[in-house]
């Protein structure tokens, strides 16, 4: 430290502790230096944090799709790997120029979002992106399991999962939440798999094509309910309006007509 | 100061003699919730010692600038950077223990134990003494979240550390695991146990009872 700056620390250091100036000083230096720790730590540990979670949300769909009965067979004759597609969500094809290795660049560019209509908004988020990258499964030339990332607004901040769809494209085959932020013991309970057991068989739309689905509040009555948690109706509601969006027609509701068609 | 004997009595009073969880009942909020596996009691217990430490050492370096107006707010924002710095430690190298813990590490930062320490004794001693009590009394809860986390663990799930010690019934053993002591109650009563035996081996720990029951004194008369 030069000189002068020695005798003007020494000063400050000298003042009495209860003086206004000591005071704020004091409280801005602690509160600097804390700053600086906490923003240094984050950011110097982001990488390897951001490695866990990837690692974690592959173990998750692999776990995902092996619950799912018939499909580990099927996931063992495609050589153990699903296929992974970038879809347009607004055409509901495969992105001709976004690939899964450059969906992260693609998406840090702010005209690759769309601006949600409020009213369409069901799952809080504001903004969706363009693109998402989609996983398949396929059996010959059928395709037997669709697996789409969702995200939307719980009771205690964005709720991540993935949802796995039989070919037919109404049938839940699974549901698997890769991150949430909902109380421990009550909302939080959506990672158990007590829970997401009560997600296989169960029906998104009617035979009129309206969307059914629903997270009950309580047990499940009917075929397009799975049981609530009990003092998590928010976390309930936001499950119902996450997937309400993504399968409706400002999700992948594109996307799934393409499947319908026979276009994957 | 840090002579040898003195050195190991400010280290070992706190284990059981002044141990902050079972006589001061201190810190006893986390020590209940984590302790479901000794996996996560130690990793809490590892972790609350070093912000104790830590904490201690860095406050009582510059207690002499410590305005009293505003000592609680230093502290606890030393206290919750250090737990913040921790927490991310942890979900980058321990991502699976850390999601085990969920808001628990967090919670430190309001752990009566790690004010208490700075406030009582980092506040009015030098750095290495402040930073022994510290870690005297990180090792003192440690110690209790050791005990309780091991015999939850055990006769919860009949394992230690994850590795199977008593053979279950369903895998044709003969221990059939107590799921109550899984859940929260099973904590209180085996920290209920816990001070109970204490302090009948250490009578002084008691404190004298604050009324006497009516029936009681009549009988006493």
């Amino acid at each position: 430290m030069a000189e002068p700056d020695k005798t003007l620390w020494r000063r400050i250091l000298a003042l009495p502790n209860e003086s206004r100036a000591k005071t704020i000083l004091v409280a801005f230096l602690v509160s600097a230096a804390c700053a600086a720790l906490v923003s240094g730590a984050t950011v110097m540990l982001r990488p390897i944090q951001a490695a866990n979670r990837a690692a974690e949300e592959h173990a998750r769909i692999e776990a995902l799709v092996r619950g799912i009965p018939g499909m580990a067979d099927l996931l063992e004759q495609s050589g153990g790997e699903l296929s992974t597609v970038v879809i347009d969500l607004a055409s509901g094809r495969a992105a001709q120029e976004v690939t899964p290795a450059t969906l992260e660049s693609a998406l840090s560019d702010t005209d690759n979002w769309t601006d949600l209509d409020p009213a369409a908004d069901l799952a809080g988020l504001g903004l969706r992106p363009n693109f998402a990258q989609v996983f398949l499964l396929r059996e010959g030339e059928e395709v037997s399991l669709i697996l789409l990332p969702l995200s939307g607004q719980g009771y205690g901040g964005r709720i991540d999962a993935i949802m796995a769809l039989r070919g037919d494209t109404n049938t839940i085959a699974g549901l698997a939440v890769t991150r949430h932020g909902e109380t421990p013991g009550l909302g939080g309970r959506i990672e158990e798999a007590a829970w997401q057991a009560s997600f296989p068989g169960t029906l998104l739309r009617d035979e009129a094509g309206e969307m059914r689905f629903r997270v009950a509040q309580g047990p499940a009555s009917g075929v397009h309910e799975v049981d609530g948690i009990t003092g998590a109706t928010r976390t309930g509601r936001g499950v119902t309006n996450m997937v309400r969006f993504w399968l409706g027609p400002d999700g992948y509701g594109p996307f799934l007509d393409a499947i319908r068609r026979g276009e994957f | 100061m840090a002579k040898g004997p003195d050195v190991w009595r400010v280290l070992t009073e706190p284990l059981i003699r002044q141990n902050p969880v079972t006589l001061q009942i201190l810190g006893i909020c986390s020590a209940l919730a984590v302790t479901t596996t000794m996996a996560t009691a130690l990793t809490m217990a590892v972790s609350l010692t070093v912000v104790l430490t830590l904490a201690a050492g860095i406050i009582s370096t510059i207690r002499r600038h410590i305005p009293d107006s505003i000592r609680l707010i230093v502290q606890i924002v030393i206290v919750a950077s250090l737990v913040i710095v921790i927490d991310q430690v942890l979900q980058a190298y321990f991502a699976e223990i850390s999601r085990a813990l969920s808001v628990y590490v967090g919670l430190i930062t309001t752990n009566c134990l790690v004010l208490g320490r700075t406030e009582a004794y980092a506040r009015h001693h030098r750095p290495l003494p402040s930073m022994l009590d510290a870690f005297g009394n990180g090792l003192g809860y440690s110690l209790v979240l050791m005990i309780v986390g091991g015999l939850r663990e055990l006769f919860g799930k009949g394992e230690l550390f994850g590795f199977a010690v008593l053979p279950l019934a369903d895998a044709g053993g003969w221990f059939t695991p107590l799921s109550l002591m899984l859940l929260a109650p099973s904590a209180f009563f085996i920290l209920g146990l816990l001070v109970w035996a204490i302090r009948s081996w250490l009578p002084e720990q008691a404190e004298a009872p604050e009324h006497v029951p009516p029936g009681r004194m009549e009988a006493a008369e």
